[in-house]
């Protein structure tokens, strides 16, 4: 008899257990640059609605996309939107929601030198162009009339993975460089130049760790990392000739009154506004336009509807920008075509 | 001895026919053993067949070229992996020099009686403990902890002798040297493993005969002990080879991959398996394919320093142990 009512009571376990199969589950992969924010936003989202459960993979942007055109998840990430052809093999069509925006950051090592370093834009693609070698040439004391720069050759530490990160920082100095354009140009990858101050390492942070690790070392980072791993970041040149710490102002000064095409792919390479810090990207949330389960759709519309108004305040403290008004308002009217 | 008679008195002797029940166990083992042999061969054949086929399109659209050529530019359609296959070489020799020599003393300290019986466990199980840690914490620990450990050094022989190829750079950082000694130190355990092994496994009456005929411990060991050994020692040297060739995680975090052929033990590099790491989650179709090529020609590298291992192995093991 007391085995008929242990058998009964596991028996009731795995029903209450398989409670789990009546929630919505969302299933996303993809960018891992903004993986903090939507980390926090999910985490919030689940606490409040217990009836949803979402799942992030933060695999990288080429990744998410091919998971969501494979149908092995419900939303995808991106730092890079979609292309075309992307979008020419998503069966159904797809909605690019901008959901975020984010700096990226020229973060350096070096010893001695206090005030941020300013760096013009003549300058920094040059150095990223392995052309400029030692910390002391006089392109960089030109503008650093007060600093000690010292005699340290300059290691360049780039990203070793194809990355989002690396499409946003070489998309800036395209247009703002034609020696830029004409080299390396614009990619998730790009060919480096080669040469022994240049090295790779994998993810945000592992080029973090390596220009902690690396005196007179330079790289660019999302914002985020520089600014928890307590990295100093270089002032650059924006398009107006000011010279612009990355921060929250300069970020939102640089996604106002930016041109947003009716797909919501909006690039801005080089902002020319005032104040503007120039290398900023936005990321997108892709989403199927037609959802094989209706109470899915129901689910993401309600979530990244979420993310859009309430969620934009977690920005500032992640350190994004919060997506300017006309920006929300637009994706939040595309976001009703997702069925 | 002892065990014999219970076991003939239950049989009653052993001088009889297997019974069918035997003869059955003994035929499913029999199938069973041929059975796994040919999954583990039909295993390592499928990925092999897979790899090869994903690998296809651009096998037919780069051909040889592939090898020789030293550029990776997926925007471009532009691939090489001769710095890769460079790189993967260079830092797994150099690592298996260091664990080999380091890998084959500590297998002699802790074989030849130089240390009480529990120490030498205590030990054995510490150099062992190498190999259960993470790659990735390896790879944090070099950046961390080797590299700025080995920048004094490497600047200052850089400044000495800037004119040897091997310290014809300034160490960046990340690098081939600090790359090979922390593969070295995942290698370890492997060689240092198997290499004590093969010392215990050398007859007590081999060493005894020695002693017996007037050698000194320092004569024993080196002229007797490790060449009965050796071809046991360069199995072991062989597998470490094979495990530096694969390593990933640890190498993409230190080896700097940048795609340079140089013998300059400060400069980056690049590894096949590194990239293949890196650049695989964000690969486009073409791009994909040109990878799986990558891991082919690793597969072909690792085949070849394997063959190339036994035959040396074989030769050596003449030489050394004295057969004919």
């Amino acid at each position: 008899m007391s085995r008929l009512t242990a058998l009964l009571a596991l028996a009731l376990c795995i029903a209450a257990c398989g409670d789990a199969a009546d929630k919505t589950r969302l299933t996303g992969s993809g960018a891992s640059f903004p993986y903090p924010i939507y980390a926090t936003w999910f985490k919030a989202y689940g606490k409040a609605n217990p009836d949803v459960l979402i799942n992030y993979q933060a695999k990288g942007s080429g990744a998410g996309i091919r998971d969501l055109i494979n149908g092995t998840v419900d939303f995808a990430g991106s730092d890079a939107a979609m292309s075309d052809a992307e979008i020419a093999e998503l069966e159904g069509g797809v909605v690019m929601i901008p959901i975020t925006a984010g700096k990226i950051v020229i973060a350096y090592n070096l010893p001695g030198v206090d005030a941020p370093l300013r760096l013009g834009r003549e300058v920094y693609p040059r150095i990223f162009l392995g052309e400029i070698r030692r910390w002391n040439d006089p392109a960089i004391a030109k503008d650093n009339p007060n600093a000690r720069l010292p005699d340290l050759p300059i290691t360049v530490v780039r990203r070793a993975d194809s990355s989002g990160t690396t499409y946003a920082f070489t998309n800036h100095l395209s247009s703002a460089s034609a020696l830029w354009q004409r080299g390396p140009g614009r990619g998730k990858t790009v060919p480096w130049p080669n040469n022994d101050k240049i090295i790779a390492a994998p993810k945000n942070d592992g080029v973090t760790a390596t220009i902690l690790q690396t005196p007179g070392a330079v790289g660019y980072v999302e914002y985020g990392y520089a600014k928890f791993g307590q990295l100093p970041m270089a002032m650059l040149e924006n398009r107006a000739g000011q010279f612009v710490l990355p921060g929250a102002e300069s970020g939102r000064a640089a996604l106002e009154n930016a041109a947003v095409p009716d797909d919501l792919r909006v690039w801005i390479p080089d902002p020319a506004n005032d104040g503007a810090y120039p290398i900023v990207t936005y990321t997108w949330l892709l989403l199927r336009q037609q959802n094989p389960d209706t109470g899915v759709a129901a689910a993401l519309r309600r979530l990244v509807a979420d993310c859009l108004t309430s969620g934009q305040t977690a920005a500032v403290d992640l350190g994004y920008l919060p997506l300017p008004d006309a920006v929300v308002e637009r994706s939040l009217s595309a976001l009703d075509r997702v069925r | 001895m002892a065990g014999e008679p219970a076991k003939t008195g239950n049989h009653g002797g052993i001088a009889r026919a297997p019974a069918a029940g035997e003869r059955i166990a003994d035929r499913l083992f029999r199938g069973g053993t041929r059975v796994l042999t040919w999954l583990v061969v039909l295993l390592s054949a499928y990925i092999v067949w897979e790899i090869g086929g994903s690998a296809l399109p651009a096998i037919r659209e780069y051909g040889l070229g592939f090898l020789i050529g030293t550029e990776w530019d997926p925007n471009a359609g532009k691939f090489g992996v001769l710095p890769q296959i460079w790189g993967t070489v260079y830092s797994s020799f150099l690592a298996l020099l260091m664990a080999g020599t380091v890998g084959l003393v500590i297998a002699i300290f802790l074989t030849q009686g130089f240390l009480p019986a529990k120490l030498e466990t205590a030990f054995r199980s510490i150099v062992e403990l190498l190999a259960a840690v993470p790659s990735v914490v390896y790879g944090l620990w070099g950046i961390h902890v080797v590299i700025p450990l080995l920048r004094p050094a490497a600047d200052w022989l850089h400044a000495e002798l800037g004119w040897v190829p091997f310290f014809g750079t300034t160490l960046s950082g990340p690098g081939m040297f600090p790359a090979a000694l922390v593969l070295a130190i995942m290698v370890l355990p492997t060689v240092a493993a198997i290499s004590q092994d093969a010392l215990r496994a050398v007859p007590h009456k081999m060493r005894e005969a020695v002693y017996g005929m007037g050698a000194t411990r320092w004569q024993a060991i080196l002229k007797v002990i490790v060449p009965a050994a050796s071809s046991s020692i360069f199995g072991a040297m062989v597998l470490g080879l094979g495990r530096a060739l694969g390593e990933t995680m640890a190498l993409a975090m230190l080896v700097g991959n940048s795609n340079q052929i140089t013998l300059s033990l400060f400069s980056p590099a690049n590894t096949l398996a590194a990239s293949l790491a890196l650049n695989f989650p964000e690969a486009g179709v073409v791009e994909a394919g040109a990878l799986m090529y990558a891991a082919l020609v690793l597969l072909a590298i690792t085949l070849i320093v394997n063959v190339i291992g036994a035959s040396i192995v074989a030769r050596s093991t003449r030489r050394l142990e004295g057969q004919a």
